[in-house]
């Protein structure tokens, strides 16, 4: 049957790499909204860590310097978020759609100011896929390591430490108090301010950290606008996966699913525009269907006194 | 023995009014201390103060014998006291467990298992039956407030504030909270117990502290005192305004709620009925179910079980709007959510409610012309301080804003009038002028229903007197059959037996 | 009448600080901008000046302003309706892009009319289609609570993936450009200016400014949906309907974003051209911001964001600084007036020193 060409175990692997970034910026998300800050500007941290990372290894050389600057960029655009909404009371959808629009700008005249071109980078050097010796002769799962990016890598021990931290730490539950009520954290001694401050920075980090996997290890150059509405995915894989990391993780490996069987159907009689839009459709069914029955933290979006 | 407690002229302000004017008071170790009054009495902020979460203007504290100076929660945490809120501050989600543990320490692990064997012990010695790895959700509210005693224990409180406890409790609950308070004294612990309850007083206080208006009124020993002269303490023996109210005969029925259910977990019904040319007036502290009630009639709020007619006709499942076409006047109790736009102007604020009908509206177009004389005619006739009917309506005070919703409402010459808290935060001047139109409504054969938890707002203006306590009216008879000292105790929820 | 009457609207009803804010974050912007120019090491003078000769310069470059100005000034209403009941349309974008399509597919379809007939037929076209995109987001927002500016931004791509692949495939021209065939000259938006891009539409666009404001502070329908926008629950205590005012504003916010691409369609394009759009639903959101969301403000701002278009185009050819610019001059505008704290302390700190 047609069907079975379509789904095959190429589709595993590729799914998995498609997830990197949605899921490294939905966990950044998790963390800000856990802390009870709406954050819509991962989009615009996305794009910004992207071009940040390309910048970097056009600089040195070295895409791992590439990595650092992404994550840098990442936390100033998440520490302008934080000073606006936390200090500043701005209101924070605004605030973040703002953000999106001036990383958007930002980045597209950056590429004509540094390589004086139109809509994208020069090549730079990327950051290459490694395979880890002895661990990738295991059958069934020597996919998993082999030809893997380092950042997926990072990623999957991202999940887990921040599945860890949220619910078997005191640093995490304080966090999730804070979501919920942070009146009473504030009443039982929690430092509400610097816990938020925290954690929108993070998610800044994280989501340039994703943006660099799309420009370094999925491409070897920046295009303009390349994140292509990942961190509105991001936001979504999120909600679905109930503000928890894990839950994240998985909801980002259902939507790049969806990306990766694009793939697959090239060849069929099927307009690229479907396909195209599948990821879309998914995340605004998801959104409908789940985001009635997931929890958000009770206090999200409230910034009180 | 030094006092545990020592607090000494606390003086604590707020815009407009003084919470706490020169207050004394005194707590001894290991004693229960009742601090009772009515709503806005001073109770929660001088406990506030002592607690750390207000800094008064003036006064002292000193906690066994040395002053102390208490900036923060996490402070007073340390100095060994502990607060259980009337609004609890607990994680809903959360267990048991992880909401006494919140906060409490810096290190990476949780340690659960250690916790939760302390914990359990604690619990155990004082008889709570509790499962710590049940959700706060899942508990009742009797075992909500258990979690949120053994989260101040946990943390060595030597002294217990309780406001209002009982607000929320059935009254096996209750029962049950009077046994760990006894508990707690037999450890030596020390208790203050805020309420404005004088049966749960008298059933539990070592001493009595009554608060009114900012002040102290009195302390006394249980045993010195009873429930008469509390009451008449936290009421007061003011004269009342003398007002010449001219007899009325009540006419026809205009409101009718039969076996309406305020409350969500208790099965008391009222039932209430208001006719035209009178004044019902709802006494009671709030919390009581005036809010449900208020929301109720409007159609704001689900009616859980009953009925409510107005005119004779079933409004129960009418909404809102059908049922301000009833005219139905509707002064809301929180004019900044329910009666106002800040940012409206004067004129945009008077058209709420009546923006889609003539004569502010033909055609679906706003009369301008009409709106501006109906405004700038509520402005003089109720004496409304501003320049014209563009200014904004957050630039006006309090009682201005008020004498607008009055003048929107009232102008549309309703049958039935809903005045919920009107006068609150109001200024004398704002007051009477209001108590006087609500007078001369009754006059023009209007029902009125007043709500509010001002006694003597209620006594002055009401022929009739319903008081509500816990979502049940304790006593629906005519002014002139009530003492005040009656009301008094039947919104403190005693039982008055009654004089044959 | 009219005028002072709309003047007086903002001077009162807004409050004069909120203009003054808007105005300070310009300035700040374009601080910002000119210190951005001249890291780059060109000068912002230079580039300002070219900026201004090439908006305002010669007529055609007037014209070419007005001809940028009349898609934002839909975009920007679209938004500010929107933000009035309280609601963040994100999706002028994608909405715009269906009212282009089926504006064109109208005057395709349609052409049996009459003359007279098939333009405002073919512009009712797109509307309508403007009107259902964005009401899907304001039903859900009602009847769910989905929040709306994830769900208006996944319908920009899915709208904009529609209208390329109808463009693409069924309803497709001859040739190798993913355009439609040309519409009917009836259909056509006659041009104001004879020999430059700028149509009729500037003229709808107009119409549609006085028509926001004739809505939102002379009717009933706009009274009620600027109450849910200021305060739901005092709305609510006066019997007004919160969900079907958002389902409403949404509607009609998508209707007027549609009409951005209805009169680039029919006006300058006469045809629907895949990927037209350079990003008007998104400028759109800043010129709603910086215009206090009032029909004046929002024509005066889309009047500027066009000059700053047009003329950064200029900037962009003659200087080295790219015409990109301008977006990051609109994301600071945003984030400043998000912000007016910030501003209130910068001039409060001049204040005291």
């Amino acid at each position: 049957m047609e069907i079975f060409n379509v789904l095959n175990f190429d589709l595993i692997p590729l799914t998995l790499r498609l997830a990197v970034p949605i899921a490294l910026a939905a966990i950044g998300g998790t963390l800000s909204e856990r802390s009870g800050i709406i954050n819509i500007g991962l989009e615009g941290m996305m794009l910004t860590g992207a071009f940040g990372a390309v910048y970097g290894s056009f600089l040195t050389g070295s895409p791992w310097f590439g990595v650092i600057f992404a994550c840098l960029a990442g936390l100033i655009i998440g520490s302008i978020h934080a000073v606006l909404t936390i200090k500043y009371k701005a209101n924070q959808v605004v605030t973040g759609v703002g953000i999106n629009i001036l990383a958007m700008g930002f980045t597209t005249t950056m590429i004509k100011v540094i390589w004086g071109k139109e809509g994208m980078s020069d090549e730079v050097n990327n950051l290459s896929d490694v395979s880890i010796p002895i661990l990738k002769e295991i059958p069934l799962i020597d996919w998993l390591f082999t030809d893997q990016s380092p950042l997926t890598y990072f990623m999957l021990i991202v999940v887990i430490l921040s599945w860890y931290t949220l619910f078997k730490t005191n640093l995490g539950l304080n966090l999730r108090a804070i979501g919920d009520h942070p009146r009473a954290a504030r009443i039982s001694g929690i430092n509400v301010t610097k816990y938020r401050y925290t954690c929108v920075m993070l998610s800044g980090l994280l989501a340039g950290l994703g943006g660099a996997f799309l420009s370094l290890v999925q491409n070897s150059l920046f295009v303009q606008n390349m994140t292509a509405g990942r961190g509105y995915m991001a936001l979504a894989a999120n909600i679905f996966g109930g503000w928890n990391p894990l839950g994240s993780f998985v909801a980002s490996l259902i939507f790049s699913f969806a990306q990766a069987i694009r793939f697959n159907m090239i060849g069929y009689n099927i307009p690229d525009q479907f396909i195209q839009s599948l990821p879309y459709i998914l995340t605004l069914a998801v959104l409908v269907g789940a985001g009635r029955k997931t929890r958000a933290p009770e206090a999200l979006g409230e910034i009180d006194e | 023995m030094p006092l545990a407690i020592e607090m000494k002229n606390i003086t604590k302000k707020f815009p407009g009014v003084t919470a706490n004017d020169k207050v004394n008071f005194n707590v001894e170790k290991g004693e229960i201390h009742s601090l009772l009054g009515e709503n806005g009495a001073g109770k929660t902020t001088l406990m506030n103060v002592l607690f750390g979460l207000y800094k008064p203007e003036d006064g002292e504290i000193f906690l066994e014998g040395e002053k102390v100076n208490i900036e923060s929660p996490k402070q007073a945490l340390k100095k060994g006291l502990g607060m259980v809120h009337q609004h609890f501050m607990l994680i809903n989600r959360m267990t048991v467990l992880e909401n006494i543990i919140l906060g409490m320490s810096n290190e990476l692990s949780l340690n659960k298992k250690e916790h939760r064997r302390s914990i359990n012990e604690l619990a155990e010695k004082y008889d709570f039956a509790i499962n710590i790895d049940e959700k706060i959700e899942n508990l009742s509210v009797g075992m909500k407030q258990r979690v949120e005693i053994l989260k101040t224990l946990y943390r060595g409180a030597e002294i217990i504030i309780f406001d209002e406890p009982t607000a929320v409790l059935t009254p096996g609950e209750v029962e049950e909270l009077y046994n760990i308070l006894n508990m707690l004294r037999e450890q030596g612990k020390t208790v203050i117990f805020i309420t404005h309850k004088l049966n749960e007083t008298m059933e539990i206080a070592d001493r009595i502290t009554v608060l009114r208006n900012g002040k102290k009124v009195s302390t006394e020993k249980k045993e010195n005192t009873n429930t008469n002269k509390l009451a008449q303490l936290m009421v007061g023996r003011e004269v009342d305004f003398e007002v010449d109210i001219k007899e009325k005969e009540p006419g026809n029925e205009i409101l009718k709620i039969r076996n309406l259910e305020l409350l969500a977990d208790r099965p008391e019904t009222i039932d209430l009925s208001l006719h035209q040319g009178e004044i019902v007036g709802i006494a009671g502290v709030e919390g009581n179910g005036q809010l449900e009630l208020e929301e109720m009639i409007m159609g704001l709020r689900k009616v859980i079980d009953g009925h409510i007619s107005l005119d004779n006709k079933e409004i129960t499942d009418k909404s809102t709007k059908e049922r301000k076409k009833m005219r139905i006047a509707y002064i809301p109790s929180d004019r900044h959510n329910r009666a106002v736009f800040k940012n409206f102007t004067i004129k945009e604020n008077i058209l709420l409610g009546y923006h889609y009908k003539s004569p502010f509206c033909k055609n679906h177009i706003i009369q301008e012309e009409k709106l501006k004389e109906h405004s700038e005619k509520i402005i003089s006739d109720y004496n409304v301080k501003t320049p014209n009917s563009e200014q904004l309506l957050k630039n006006l005070s309090g009682g201005n804003q008020q004498k607008v919703v009055l003048g929107r409402e009232v102008s549309q010459k309703p049958e039935f009038v809903l005045a919920a808290q009107p006068t609150r935060g109001l200024d004398i001047g704002a007051i009477e002028y209001i108590h006087n139109l609500l007078l001369d409504l009754r006059e023009d054969n209007k029902g009125i229903l007043l709500i509010s938890a001002d006694l003597n707002e209620v006594i002055k203006l009401s022929d009739r007197i319903a008081v509500l306590y816990e979502g049940k009216i304790m006593g629906f008879k005519d002014k002139k059959d009530f003492t005040r000292n009656e009301i008094g105790m039947l919104m403190a929820g005693e039982m008055v037996e009654n004089e044959a | 009448m009219k005028l002072k009457d709309i003047i007086g609207g903002i001077s009162r009803s807004e409050s004069v600080k909120d203009v003054y804010i808007s105005l300070f974050s310009i300035l700040l912007a374009l601080i910002i901008g000119a210190f951005l120019i001249f890291l780059i090491g060109s000068s912002p003078l230079q580039a300002f000046t070219v900026m201004l000769d090439g908006a305002f310069g010669s007529v055609s470059n007037i014209a070419n302003t007005l001809t940028k100005t009349i898609p934002l000034i839909f975009t920007g209403l679209a938004v500010a309706v929107a933000f009035r009941c309280g609601l963040f349309n994100i999706g002028a974008e994608g909405q715009l892009y269906l009212g282009a399509f089926f504006s064109v597919l109208t005057a395709l379809k349609f052409s049996f009319l009459p003359a007279f007939l098939l333009l405002p037929v073919a512009i009712l076209g797109g509307i309508i289609s403007g009107m259902i995109w964005g009401g899907i987001p304001g039903f859900l927002k009602a009847q769910f609570g989905t929040h709306e500016v994830v769900v208006t931004v996944m319908m920009n791509y899915i709208g904009i993936n529609i209208t390329s692949y109808l463009v693409n495939y069924p309803f497709k021209a001859e040739g190798w450009v993913a355009q439609t065939d040309i519409i009917p000259t009836a259909a056509i938006l006659p041009k104001l200016i004879p020999k430059t891009q700028l149509s009729a539409g500037l003229i709808v666009a107009v119409i549609a400014a006085l028509a926001v404001y004739f809505l939102l502070w002379k009717t009933d329908i706009g009274y009620e949906i600027r109450a849910v926008g200021e305060n739901q629950t005092t709305a609510e205590s006066g019997g007004i309907n919160i969900k079907k005012n958002i389902s409403l504003a949404m509607a009609i916010s998508g209707g007027l974003a549609a009409l951005a691409g209805v009169t680039q369609s029919l006006g300058v394009y006469e045809r629907f051209i895949d990927g037209f759009s350079p990003g008007y639903g998104f400028t759109g959101i800043a010129v709603a911001v910086l215009g206090r969301n009032h029909p004046l403000g929002v024509i005066l701002t889309a009047l500027l964001f066009g000059a700053l278009e047009t003329g950064a185009l200029k900037m962009d050819r003659v200087t080295e600084v790219s015409n990109d610019l301008v977006i990051v001059i609109q994301g600071l505008v945003i984030l400043f007036v998000a912000a007016p704290e910030i501003i209130r302390s910068i001039l409060k700190r001049r204040e005291s020193q």
